[in-house]
């Protein structure tokens, strides 16, 4: 779980860097680029693979272990225990990531499958012609106020998924000296705020037209 | 401190054997002194259920000094109750008030059935430490105790870990009902310690295999583990033993 | 006649010589040797360990749910080495010495000097085994001084020394478990020894968790299963500690040592109420540092701090200013006691004295600052780094104390009187700890020791290892080399079947008494009449009184315990009722030793028999030799005395002043 973490971690970092290109405030075109050079290059393809694959892992490793977890404890108490030694995003890692899935499916649907397999309007830049993902991101998120809600919701999920999921991860590969935890401690709840944030902006700034 | 008595109502699980499925029981007593364990008051309920020809509960309990690890109950939704770091025999009624409800339930897993009322099996834990908690040295092989020097700071963390009395809450208090807390406490005393090196690598994998086997869960790090550890084990140590875990499966020649 | 069989010799050549001599079994023949050990402490686990590594097969039986819960666990201070790391003078010459006067010269002079020669092993093989002892900043071991000695030669590891010393046992005997020479019996209690043709030939057990009776073979068993202290119902022992496994094997002929030979711990946290169900010891290395104290004036009902220093009486540091407030157990109990009855107690009850450490804080509070440069520091600096190295030293007792009574011993002193914590006595053992029973052996705190009448701190830890790792391992194999062609005996043996008969039977008369009152009230009351008339001063006319009580105190027992449950099912009232009825017997022969024993030594005070200044009077002349009381039926024993003679530590009243 940890591992295949890490890696989705990486991703979220490129992902949100590449995304915050639409404040560039030069009609999508920097964003445009990156997200061209992202999705043309055999490489890449390659990565994106792999990512899928990370995708699948995380998601079947974490259900095969929540089940197989459950089946620990027949009989429950009678009396939880609540917030009382744990945190509660901690406990419900499962739920959060299921309606983090959720999310996904739909955040592919919106853009990952019109960028690879429909017809899109594309864009040209100094002679190379481009999706216009802008402009599908313009056009997704502007006035459609349940969506925006939807993503705003989706990036919460992950802000928590994150809280615990990247310390829990660093720990799972075993950094336990007291200097690296505390680093460690400090930049994920850093990450867990920062990242979600920042994905949650875009939408955001969409709809109310922060970004020309 | 001010002491002041007390009455109390006790919801206490009741199970006669392994296969009775049990059920809870609502109990008054009176008059309970502030001064009084968390046992004694039972002591107290006990010595009344005799009296009324009833079966008085049955506990897991031995030096009531909070260091032999055998009490074991799960006190309103928390492993041996409301005060940190403190086993059932060492909590007083002074964390009660007058009035209260008190709600005591077994340690609850798999891996630890019931025996009776709220005595649990935790053979499991010797069956984890015969798969490799210790050092393989016959008596008489030793050398002098001070040829080998040991870092100060290690040799305190070592014992720190090695404080563990294997009572079983970190279990309970798991919502996997995995015992990595204890499984780590002691991969940590002994990979610590240079005695504990020649077996390092395959006491960890060896002892993980056998918690898995036993039916304990798996770590998802909330941390529940540590907040009830009565000896305040820290979580650091799982960190520790993955570590050891890791390096040991990669490098392990078998 | 006994025989204690302490070889010949010079003193410091016996254990070599007999090491040398003793006859051996070869290794095929030891897979053939089955062994029970009965108690899984300090002395229990570690000679499981160490049988089963030489080959023996091992069958380790506790009543708990797993052996590391044995009440050894509960040692909070630590053990004694005749190592001299310290390089103040000790040696094992030293260590002998302090152990035979700290007894009151009332151990063998043999059975100590080889407990003081194998000392030093204990702890390269606990050390080797992973005991995380404490350490020094340089990374070797660190020591500490310890009641009755002049000399740092206790290890420990913070205050939980027994803690570890016993994880490191029963690590060791778990991996035999795992490697298959010992079988663990957890949750069984021992409830006779069967004895065949004269000799000891296995057990009946009764399952706790079935309350099936089990028989089991050995060709030697050995009961490690501790003291006796829970007869006086409130002590530091374990509750579940009880003397039924020693006090089966005395009824089946081991004679019983010294059984008035009882500890009184000086520091424990005093009782609350009726509702106490045990006490809990404070380590007396709190000596070390702590200054105990009460009001000069009579019935001073301030609060501790509002005494000033010159109204204060720091009664053991002007009484015996040598050894201050590390005078010996025994000898710092009475002193608690007599302050109290003369009407200087503190607290609540009245039944207290104060251990207080602000004096500790300031000292540590200034050496600390001068490490870390601090010039003229402040009372709070000095107070805050007084405070953290008390911590370090001593913090889990602190926060336990604190824990218990609710109250800040760091900024207030503490409140402690004696109890009962250590019983010297035990099973009679010989040289090769076997018992009078041929192949019944008793070893650690169950056998009348190596500890006289007072035990030092810090001793019994060494005594319990001392048995099972490096003494027992070679005495029994002097007894098993004649046993090599006794194969094993059928469990369908007249003998077996016998002695599980009268088990069962007397498991059922106990639980068709259908009377109407509890076993812990006749507990209650048997503890009662002890600790007042047989406790921390002894007198005649009381202990007859007490002999007449306890006699009514059993017929009513048996006559009127109400056990409700069943037999053959888990039933801790049943297992509470037996054990209750031993502690009964067991109580009579205590105070029949105590009335027979007219003198004063070490933990037994007689009234009768003190110096005008109040210190206890022996009376070498008449009692230097060892109690060994023979059951001859139902309150009737007879007296053997095992004389002791001292050739190297010769007899002196012992001066801590």
């Amino acid at each position: 779980m940890g591992l295949t973490g890490i890696f989705l971690i990486a991703f979220l970092i490129v992902h949100v860097g590449l995304n915050a290109c639409i404040w560039a405030m030069d009609g999508g075109q920097m964003f445009n680029v990156a997200a061209h050079f992202m999705g043309s290059t055999v490489v890449m393809r390659i990565l994106e693979i792999g990512l899928f694959v990370f995708f699948v892992l995380h998601i079947v490793q974490a259900y095969t272990l929540e089940v197989q977890n459950r089946r620990k404890r027949s009989v429950g108490y009678a009396v939880p225990m609540g917030n009382s030694g744990s945190k509660w995003y901690s406990r419900y890692m499962g739920w959060l990531g299921t309606l983090i899935l959720l999310f996904l499916i739909v955040h592919l649907r919106n853009f990952w499958i019109p960028s690879r397999f429909l017809d899109m309007n594309e864009v040209t830049y100094n002679g190379v012609e481009m999706h216009d993902l802008f402009g599908l991101m313009k056009d997704t998120f502007a006035g459609n106020t349940w969506l925006v809600a939807l993503y705003v919701l989706g990036c919460i999920s992950l802000a928590y998924h994150l809280m615990h999921g990247f310390q829990s991860a660093f720990r799972s590969l075993g950094v336990f000296n007291s200097r690296y935890l505390h680093l460690i401690n400090a930049l994920g709840l850093g990450f867990a705020i920062i990242v979600p944030l920042g994905f949650a902006m875009m939408p955001i700034s969409m709809y109310f037209g922060w970004v020309s | 401190m001010e002491h002041y008595t007390m009455n109390l109502t006790l919801k206490v699980w009741r199970q006669k054997s392994k296969q009775d499925k049990g059920h809870f029981d609502t109990y008054t007593v009176n008059d309970i002194s502030s001064e009084m364990s968390f046992l004694e008051m039972f002591d107290v309920l006990n010595e009344r259920l005799v009296h009324e020809g009833n079966e008085p509960i049955a506990f897991d309990h031995d030096c009531r000094e909070g260091i032999c690890g055998m009490c074991s109950m799960y006190i309103n939704g928390r492993p041996h109750g409301p005060w940190e770091g403190t086993t059932t025999c060492q909590l007083h009624m002074r964390a009660f008030k007058n009035g209260d409800t008190i709600v005591v339930e077994p340690w609850r897993a798999n891996a630890f059935p019931v025996i009776k009322d709220l005595m649990v099996d935790r053979s499991a834990f010797d069956r984890i430490i015969q798969a490799g908690g210790y050092i393989s040295v016959n008596t008489g092989n030793a050398v002098d105790a001070n040829s080998l020097p040991i870092e100060k700071e290690k040799a305190d963390a070592s014992f720190a870990a090695a404080t563990c009395i294997g009572c079983g809450a970190c279990v309970a208090a798991c919502k996997n009902s995995s015992a990595l807390l204890f499984v780590s406490a002691k991969v940590s005393h002994l990979a610590l310690l240079p005695q504990g090196g020649p077996e390092r690598k395959t006491r960890v994998l060896d002892m993980v295999a056998q918690m898995d086997k036993e039916g304990f869960g798996s770590c998802t790090s909330t941390g529940a583990c540590e907040a009830v550890c009565p000896k305040e084990i820290s979580i650091t140590n799982i960190a520790r033993l993955n570590k050891e875990y890791l390096i040991s499966g990669i490098v392990s020649d078998k | 006649m006994l025989n204690s069989k302490i070889p010949e010799g010079l003193l410091d050549q016996k254990w070599n010589d007999y090491k040398g001599h003793v006859k051996l079994v070869n290794p095929a023949n030891k897979r053939n040797l089955e062994v029970i050990i009965v108690g899984t402490g300090l002395a229990g686990a570690s000679a499981a360990a160490s049988l089963g590594e030489l080959g023996y097969k091992v069958k380790a039986f506790c009543f708990q749910d797993s052996p590391r819960r044995a009440h050894s666990i509960a040692a909070q201070g630590g053990i004694n080495a005749a190592k001299n790391y310290q390089n103040d003078g000790d040696s094992v010459f030293r260590l002998f010495y302090d152990t035979i006067k700290g007894g009151d010269y009332r151990a063998r002079e043999g059975n100590v000097h080889r407990l003081a020669e194998v000392s030093a092993s204990i702890i390269d093989q606990c050390v080797a085994q992973g005991v995380p002892f404490a350490r020094e900043y340089g990374g070797l071991l660190s020591n500490r001084s310890f009641g009755g000695t002049q000399v740092q030669r206790t290890f420990y590891a913070a205050g939980q020394t027994g803690q570890q010393l016993l994880i490191g046992a029963y690590q060791a005997l778990e991996r035999q478990v795992a490697l298959g020479n010992v079988e663990l019996y957890a949750r069984h209690e021992m409830l006779d020894v069967v004895v065949i043709d004269g000799k000891a030939r296995g057990i009946i057990a009764r399952n706790l968790v079935t309350g099936e009776l089990e028989r089991h073979f050995g060709h030697a068993v050995l009961l490690c299963s501790g003291g006796y202290g829970n007869v006086f119902y409130l002590s530091t022992n374990a509750m579940g500690s009880n003397v039924t496994a020693a006090w089966k094997a005395h009824k089946k002929g081991a004679f019983f040592g010294n059984p008035c030979f009882t500890q009184i711990h000086p520091t424990c946290i005093p009782v609350t109420g009726d509702h106490q169900s045990k006490l809990t010891l404070m380590s007396e290395s709190l000596r070390n540092d702590g200054r105990i104290w009460v009001p000069k004036k009579q019935n001073d009902t301030r609060k501790p701090a509002d005494i000033p220093e010159e109204e204060r009486d720091y009664y053991l540091e002007r009484r015996y200013p040598a050894f201050g407030n590390l005078v010996p157990r025994d000898v710092a109990s009475r002193a608690a006691k007599e302050r109290c009855d003369a009407g200087y107690g503190v607290g609540s009850s009245k039944q207290a004295v104060f251990l207080d450490y602000a004096a500790a804080i300031e000292r540590y509070g200034k050496i600390e600052c001068r490490k870390h440069g601090i010039e003229n520091p402040s009372a709070e600096e000095i107070r805050h780094h007084g405070v953290e190295v008390v911590k370090e030293k001593y913090g889990n007792l602190f926060d336990m104390y604190n824990k218990i009574t609710g109250e800040d011993p760091y900024t207030t002193p503490m409140r402690i009187y004696p109890a009962v914590h250590y019983t010297m006595g035990g099973l009679w053992v010989d040289y090769e700890l076997m018992t009078t029973v041929p192949g019944l052996y008793a070893l650690g705190e169950a056998n009348f020791s190596d500890h006289g009448a007072n035990r030092l701190g810090a001793s019994a830890l060494m005594q319990g290892l001392a048995d099972g790792y490096f003494v027992i391992p070679y005495t029994i194999g002097n007894y098993l080399a004649d046993e090599i062609r006794t194969g094993q005996i059928p469990l369908s043996h007249p003998a077996f079947e016998e002695a599980e008969k009268a088990v069962a039977g007397r498991i059922d008369t106990l639980k068709n008494i259908n009377g109407s009152q509890s076993v812990e009230s006749f507990h209650k009351r048997l503890g009662k009449i002890m600790w007042e008339k047989c406790g921390m001063a002894r007198n005649e006319a009381g202990l007859k009184a007490a002999i007449e009580e306890i006699r009514a105190l059993r017929k009513e027992f048996w006559s009127d315990v109400r056990i409700p449950g069943g037999i053959r099912e888990m039933n801790p009232e049943l297992d509470k009722a037996g054990r209750v009825a031993d502690f009964i017997e067991l109580g009579e022969l205590m105070c029949i030793d105590a009335l027979n024993r007219r003198e004063s030594c070490g933990g037994h005070f007689r009234e009768e028999m003190q110096t005008e200044e109040g210190e206890a009077k022996r009376d070498d002349d008449h009692f230097c030799f060892v109690s060994a009381w023979e059951l001859k039926g139902e309150g009737n024993w007879e007296l053997h005395k095992e004389p002791l003679v001292f050739d190297v530590a010769h007899p002196s009243q012992r001066s801590y002043k």
